[in-house]
């Protein structure tokens, strides 16, 4: 079995090498020679695809097999593992991952080389940089991080999966994290194949325009999967702790959320050439270098199950890349000019450049939070913690400006727009967001006790200012096409969102946002309480009470476990059983939580069974009561479903014959 | 006048002795304490009063010795080194703002001034620059210009 994978790898990097070497050729010559070598280079790419597939194929199947002669399945794997998480061995440790990632990417270079007469020039230069990525990640698996490594020997049992990834979201979220983190790779290779070429005009944008937003939808999905991991599995009662692993999977969704911003002002008005080729540069940049992060150990990190000394590769490959970026942009920049000059601070043109200010500090903070430990021990010979506490105090303002823009943005008519037009549109969302901040406090939010208390108030104003313009925009909207067809203001509303699929998708995607950030300021509220638990123990926090029925343990193949059965009470009424349970993983030795959680939109009540206190015997309890956090799910729900709306084609324009006869929005006011 | 100034000063005062008064309770200055330190249970950078890692062996003997320090009296700075000697400069939860620690704080504010500096100028230059007006403005115009002011104009309203 090891020979087929190995043999499956070494396969695909020389076909993927010879469609880099023969690619590269083909597109700096020119005649019928050319073309049939850039044919062949197509199909090598092509081959490479089925190459990988293979590779991967084999090690799943050999993970299900039981194959332990193959050490990565004995260090990954066990007899017992349920058949779902033996699948998610193929991403669960360093070479599978890197295997995984090959995987997406030929998948990626599939789809591309085969839709490649959509443009077949342009699509023959990315086909190359695709490949040119692709030809890393095989000399990896070749000769750094071989998935197919045999063990002396032939064992028994592996030694299991970590406790920690058998949950069913660890079958999800590499995977979706995966797809968007190799998914930049597409922009990114259309992106230098433009500046290379000097193509002109902005079709590689349109060309690209739903590949990035597809991988932009992809990562959203995987970080905040793992946020729900970490909040499910963890046991510690949040969901965010500025993990350094954490941090590489924000950075490049930051650069590229400021990405799909700033790409429209290139489509639109022919401006930030130079400043988008760039973002979306540092996108993929940064996508390689939170893997660097994550594998070469460079910072301590709770994902630690991955370290290895592959981090001088993705050194390497990262300074050839920023290198090879760097001549084109130097060679080509007077591609690059922007066709027209910002005509006022008060546009749509200006938001969009604060936006992406504020994104991109959001993104250097993470960054340099990440790497101070690092610059410190240079220095000054030790390292220092660099903890939430930082992360907090400087990103927290910055994504309340950013929220303000949110809210100013979608008011803001391209080219100029009139201060009156503004407070026109600015008035009622703004009240409105008040008069939430008012009640608030009447219902006893008190901002100048705390500081986070402040920010919760404050973050929960500006969400609500956003959602406010999002609906004007929707009514506004809605009203003009409901007094030409006489239809109803929610179908009005749907067919102007089927109109301008990308404007309005991109306003569901603001509602999610805000969504996330109401749940994000619950946080200021959480209250936890410990306590030992004997039978008929009670506990109170909030407006529960918890009252301990029994304890109970359970040995399965797998795992045993012990877990209590604790009565929840409200009011008086029971009004729910929950099981936070204990685990033993027995192939792996190693100890794991179920949390039990009752969610609800107002607040979770998040039970964590902590196991037996070593002096007394009786068992102890932890329980979070967290404010809000569902809205955070229900907000990535709803960014995918605004996603998704923006990637629908546009309906054709319904022709006006009659003049409207309500007011219709600010001119120009787009996406 | 006198004695709104008197009212004021009294006040002041009232609030600033308030003030000391809480400054000084234990119960706030172990929880400011505790979210100034992290738990040493391995790599995952909790603050130690927020550290809810299952079975850890490590917060509730650091919280003892925090408690311990407080009750005793020992200043926060005095309290901080005390972890510091016990357990290294890593134990603090975030940089103090003394020495090189301080670049971890300015940095990413100063960028934010640079940027938002940089953004300002850059629009007020290209606002300022002077509009090139074509010679003969009032001269035919192409259709192929014409079209493609119209994909410009299609572009800016979206109509």
């Amino acid at each position: 079995m090891s020979q087929i994978g190995s043999f499956a790898l070494l396969l695909a990097l020389v076909l993927s090498a010879y469609s880099f070497v023969a690619g590269l050729v083909a597109v700096t010559r020119k005649g019928p020679g050319a073309e049939r070598l850039g044919e062949t280079a197509r199909r090598a790419g092509i081959a490479t695809f089925a190459m990988v597939f293979l590779a991967a194929l084999v090690l799943v199947i050999a993970a299900f097999q039981d194959d332990f002669s193959i050490a990565y399945i004995f260090h990954h794997s066990n007899r017992d593992l349920p058949g779902a998480y033996k699948f998610a061995t193929l991403w669960s440790g360093q070479e599978g991952s890197l295997l995984f990632w090959s995987l997406l990417l030929a998948t990626y270079g599939l789809v591309l080389r085969l839709r490649y007469k959509t443009d077949s020039r342009l699509f023959a230069h990315a086909s190359v940089i695709i490949a040119a990525v692709q030809v890393f990640f095989l000399l990896l698996l070749n000769f750094a991080a071989h998935p197919f490594a045999v063990m002396q020997g032939l064992p028994q049992d592996g030694n299991g999966l970590n406790p920690l990834l058998q949950y069913p979201e660890m079958v999800i979220h590499p995977p979706m994290l995966y797809l968007g983190y190799v998914g930049f790779t597409v922009p990114f290779a259309f992106a230098l194949a433009a500046l290379i070429m000097r193509y002109p005009g902005e079709k590689w944008i349109q060309i690209t325009r739903r590949w990035s937003m597809v991988t932009w939808g992809f990562l959203t999905c995987g970080v905040f999967l793992g946020a729900h991991w970490a909040y499910s599995v963890l046991g510690w009662g949040g969901y965010w702790g500025w993990d350094p692993v954490e941090n590489a999977s924000l950075m490049p969704w930051l650069t590229g959320t400021a990405f799909l911003h700033s790409v429209m002002m290139q489509e639109k008005r022919g401006m930030l050439k130079t400043w988008n080729m760039w973002l979306i540069f540092a996108t993929f940049l940064l996508s390689i270098f939170g893997t660097f992060l994550t594998r070469s150990g460079v910072v301590s990190s709770v994902h630690a199950f991955a370290q290895s000394s592959i981090g001088d590769w993705f050194v390497g490959f990262l300074a050839v890349t920023f290198a090879v970026c760097l001549f084109f942009y130097v060679k080509n920049r007077s591609h690059l000019r922007s066709e027209h000059k910002l005509e006022s601070l008060v546009s749509r043109e200006s938001s969009f450049l604060f936006n992406n200010l504020l994104l991109l500090v959001a993104c250097f903070t993470v960054l340099w939070g990440t790497l101070f430990p690092v610059l410190s021990e240079a220095v000054q010979g030790s390292k220092v913690t660099v903890g939430p506490p930082f992360f907090n105090r400087v990103n927290v303002p910055v994504a309340l400006l950013l929220l303000l823009l949110t809210a100013v943005g979608p008011l803001l008519a391209w080219r100029k727009t009139s201060i009156e037009s503004l407070k026109r549109n600015f008035l009622w969302p703004a009240l409105g967001a008040i008069a939430i901040g008012a009640a608030l406090i009447v219902v006893g939010i008190r901002p100048w006790k705390d500081m986070t208390y402040l920010y919760s108030l404050m973050t929960i104003m500006l969400s609500a200012l956003v959602g406010f313009t999002v609906i004007s925009e929707f009514i506004r909207g809605g009203r003009v096409i409901k007094g030409h067809t006489g239809q109803s203001l929610f179908a009005s509303m749907v067919q102007l969102a089927h109109r301008n699929t990308r404007r309005y998708g991109g306003y569901i995607v603001h509602f999610g946002v805000i969504v996330i950030m109401i749940g994000f300021a619950g946080a200021a509220f959480n209250q936890d309480k410990e306590q030992e638990m004997g039978y008929g123990d009670k506990m109170s926090l909030g407006a529960y009470t918890l009252v301990c029925r029994s304890y109970t343990q359970e040995d399965k193949p797998n795992y045993s476990s012990e877990w209590a059965i604790i009565d929840v009470f409200k009011g008086g009424k029971q009004i729910d059983t929950l099981y936070p349970e204990r685990r033993f993983y027995k192939a792996s030795q190693q100890m794991a939580t179920m949390v039990a959680n009752r969610s609800t939109f107002k607040e979770d009540l998040y039970l964590v069974y902590e196991g037996l206190n070593q002096d007394t015997g009786r068992p102890i309890l932890k329980v979070h009561l967290n404010p809000l956090v569902m809205w955070i799910w229900v907000g990535v729900w709803i960014m995918i479903a605004g996603t998704v709306v923006a990637l629908i084609p546009n309906a054709v324009p319904v022709r006006v014959t009659a003049p409207a006869r309500i007011q219709a929005a600010p001119v120009g006011a787009g996406d | 006048m006198r004695n709104f100034l008197q009212k004021t000063a009294q006040l002041t005062f009232l609030i600033a002795a308030l003030f000391t008064f809480l400054g000084t309770d234990q119960d706030v200055r172990f929880q400011t304490l505790g979210h100034k330190v992290k738990c040493i249970c391995g790599g995952c950078n909790q603050v130690l009063l927020e550290c809810n890692h299952v079975g850890c062996s490590y917060s509730d003997r650091m919280r003892g010795e925090l408690a311990s320090y407080v009750e005793r009296g020992d200043s926060d700075d005095l309290t901080l080194q005390a972890f510091v000697q016990k357990y290294g400069p890593t134990v603090l939860i975030a940089p103090t703002t003394t020495g090189f620690n301080r670049v971890a704080w300015v940095m990413p504010y100063l960028v934010l001034v640079l940027g938002l500096t940089t953004v300002v100028l850059i629009a007020r230059t290209w606002k300022t620059r002077p509009q090139i007006i074509p010679v003969g403005g009032t001269g035919r115009v192409s259709n192929l210009e014409l079209e493609r002011y119209r994909e410009q104009a299609r572009k800016d309203t979206e109509v």
